[in-house]
Order: C-alpha cells, then structure tokens, then sequence
C-alpha cells in the first residue's frame, strides 16, 4: 500500500498531463494553441501574487530572524506543558503555520537531535506531515484575486492547526508508546 | 485581520531586534526575504504557465465538465453554492488530487485557478465568499498522503522505517481537516 502511494506520488502529475493530452486530442481540438494561450495566463497571475509575497515574506523574515519567534515559544511553554504538549515540539507547531522551509529545518534539527526513531522524531515527522503553512497560503491566494477581507479563513485555519498540534501527540502517543 | 498581524510581526520583531541589541538581522531580513519572495514568485511564473495551459485544454475539450460532473455530489456537500456544472469544481478536485500526492509548486498553480474560478462568481469582490474561506481552509490543513520530504528527512538521518508516521499524519491530517470543515461551517454565519 505505501509502496503503492509512494509511487503515485511520483506518478500522478504525469497521469494527469497524460490523461489531459489524451482526451485533447481524441476531442480533436488544437492543443498546442490552447496551451499557449493558457499558459500566458500564468505570467499575469504571478506578477499580481508578487508584492502579496514580498508583504508576507517581509514580516515572516523579520519575526524569525529578530529572536521574537523564540521568545513567542518561551512565554507560550508554560501552557503548552499543562496541555502535556512536549516543549520539544512547541518552536515546530509555532513555526508550521508561518514557514514551510522554517518549519522543515526545525524537524531536521529535532530529527538529527533526538533520533529519527525517538518519541520527539516521530512526532515531528507527524506534525510536520498532518499540517500546512498558513499565513503564506493566505496571502498569496486572496492576493491573486484581490481579496482584502478573509473573514473566518485565519480563525478556522488556526483552530483546524491547534487541532492537528493535539492530534499528532494524542495518535503519537497512542501508537508509538 | 491580516492588517493587524502583518503590523504585529513587524513591530514586535523590531522590538525584540532592539533589545536585545540584534538591530543589524532586521537589515539582513529585509533583503533576503523580499529576495526571496521574488524568485519564487519567478520560479512560480513557469509551473503556473504550465497548469493553466493544461487546464485551458482540458476546458476546451470539455474534460473539466466532466470531472466537475462527475465530482459535484461530493463538493456540493462542502461547497453547496457552487452551481453543479461550474468550472470551479474540476480545479478544487484537481487542486485536491495534486495536494494528496505532494505535487507543490503544480498544487499552488491549480488553486490559484480555483481561486479565479470562486472569485468569477462572488458578489462582493473584496471580500472571500463562503466557498473560498472553505477552500483554503481545507487546503491549509492538508490532506497530503505521503510527506515526501519528510521521509526523506528521516531516511537521510538512518531510521529503521522511514515511512512509519505516515499512518499518525493521516490520522493526524484527518482530524484538523474535519475540525477546520467544522470550525469554517459554524463561522461562516458569524463573519
């Protein structure tokens, strides 16, 4: 089954490309032409997302590298370890929402600290695996069509987070202990 | 909301920078990161290119009706105003497909179609509408199937099964995904 999907993984942007061709074609339309004209698109798009990116990646980059990340995980360590939530973990489950490349240093770090096969490797890989950054996801999708309010997106994101904080632990504990 | 955030991180990154005498990162900081935000913005140009050219065959040859078809029970439940023929259900399946299977930069590039496709049918253009808070909020909890980087991380560092919290991230994923359908459903009436 693993096997299986580990193989999709790799597969499935070929089988979609495929299947996409394969039915263009037995429709008999002009592929070549529809693509292009789809594909200059794509500029329009990434130059509207730019300066939502630039805004994201600016405040992300001065909150991480002036120490107030660490210091936002010092004074959140006392709640956390009444929640059983091992203080280990907490920098990742902060840093998972803001950073994807962030919060996958964090696991490596963890991983090669404290052994891949460890409780805290394990629950790393776990979390890092059940949750998504969100902050840059935001910008950059409300951005590309200029969306100013997100209403509930933000709250329902972070409660949807916390929750996937609780759940790795709980599944963590539960399977590997 | 994000107005307030933005500010916060910046300021309080400043404050912290300054009191603890580390003025000079915030300098770094700023060019790296706007550096940064550039290329892959650039980098993003070519693979959003790419989709967007399949997509518009795929469109063209009526193979996004179809999957919007054949789909639409199941995202009527999740997006019941999305109309049953709108183009909008195909990339919210596809964006889901490349999601599940880790496929990045191609995942980005078809939501960011969807996004387009919502925002073709919302009313108030400044403001999400319920679909898009939804979409992103399933999308930001993640329902990837196997964390390719992950394993690599833990192959690299000389584990004995790499691949054993596949199992935890999905029950993990599984349950933010639900609780964040949830948390969205009961919000939508109070924003």
């Amino acid at each position: 089954m693993i096997e299986f999907l580990k193989f999709l993984s790799i597969m499935i942007i070929p089988i979609l490309i495929t299947i996409i061709l394969i039915h263009g074609m037995i429709k008999k339309i002009n592929m070549y032409e529809a693509f292009v004209e789809g594909a200059a698109q794509g500029f329009q798009t990434s130059i509207r997302i730019m300066p939502y990116l630039i805004a994201i990646f600016l405040a992300i980059g001065i909150f991480k590298d002036s120490g107030a990340l660490n210091l936002f995980t010092k004074i959140l360590a006392p709640i956390t370890k009444v929640l059983r939530i091992p203080s280990e973990i907490l920098p990742l489950a902060i840093m998972r929402p803001i950073s994807g490349s962030g919060s996958l240093g964090i696991v490596k770090d963890l991983v090669t600290t404290y052994g891949p096969d460890s409780f805290i490797g394990r629950l790393s890989c776990t979390m890092m695996g059940s949750a998504e950054t969100i902050f840059y996801t935001m910008a950059v999708y409300f951005g590309a069509v200029g969306i100013k309010r997100g209403r509930h997106t933000l709250p329902a994101a972070l409660i949807s987070h916390i929750a996937a904080i609780f759940a790795s632990v709980w599944v963590c504990r539960w399977i590997f202990s | 909301m994000m107005n307030i955030i933005w500010f916060i991180m910046i300021i309080v990154g400043m404050a912290v920078a300054v009191l603890t005498q580390n003025t000079h990162v915030i300098n770094d900081a700023v060019i790296k990161n706007t550096q940064e935000a550039v290329v892959f913005a650039i980098g993003l140009t070519g693979i959003m290119a790419v989709w967007l050219g399949l997509m518009n065959i795929a469109e063209k040859s009526g193979l996004i009706k179809k999957i919007g078809r054949i789909m639409s029970p199941f995202i009527r439940l999740l997006y019941p105003e999305i109309p049953k023929d709108h183009p909008a259900i195909s990339s919210i399946v596809m964006n889901m497909v490349a999601n599940m299977f880790g496929a990045g930069n191609s995942a980005t590039a078809l939501g960011l179609k969807t996004m387009e496709e919502l925002q073709r049918m919302n009313h108030h253009k400044n403001t999400a509408s319920n679909a898009m808070c939804m979409f992103l909020v399933i999308n930001m909890s993640s329902i990837q199937l196997i964390p390719l980087s992950v394993l690599k991380i833990r192959a690299d560092a000389g584990s004995l099964d790499a691949t054993e919290i596949i199992g935890t991230s999905l029950v993990a994923t599984a349950v933010s995904t639900i609780v964040g359908i949830v948390a969205c459903k009961l919000l939508e009436r109070k924003y």
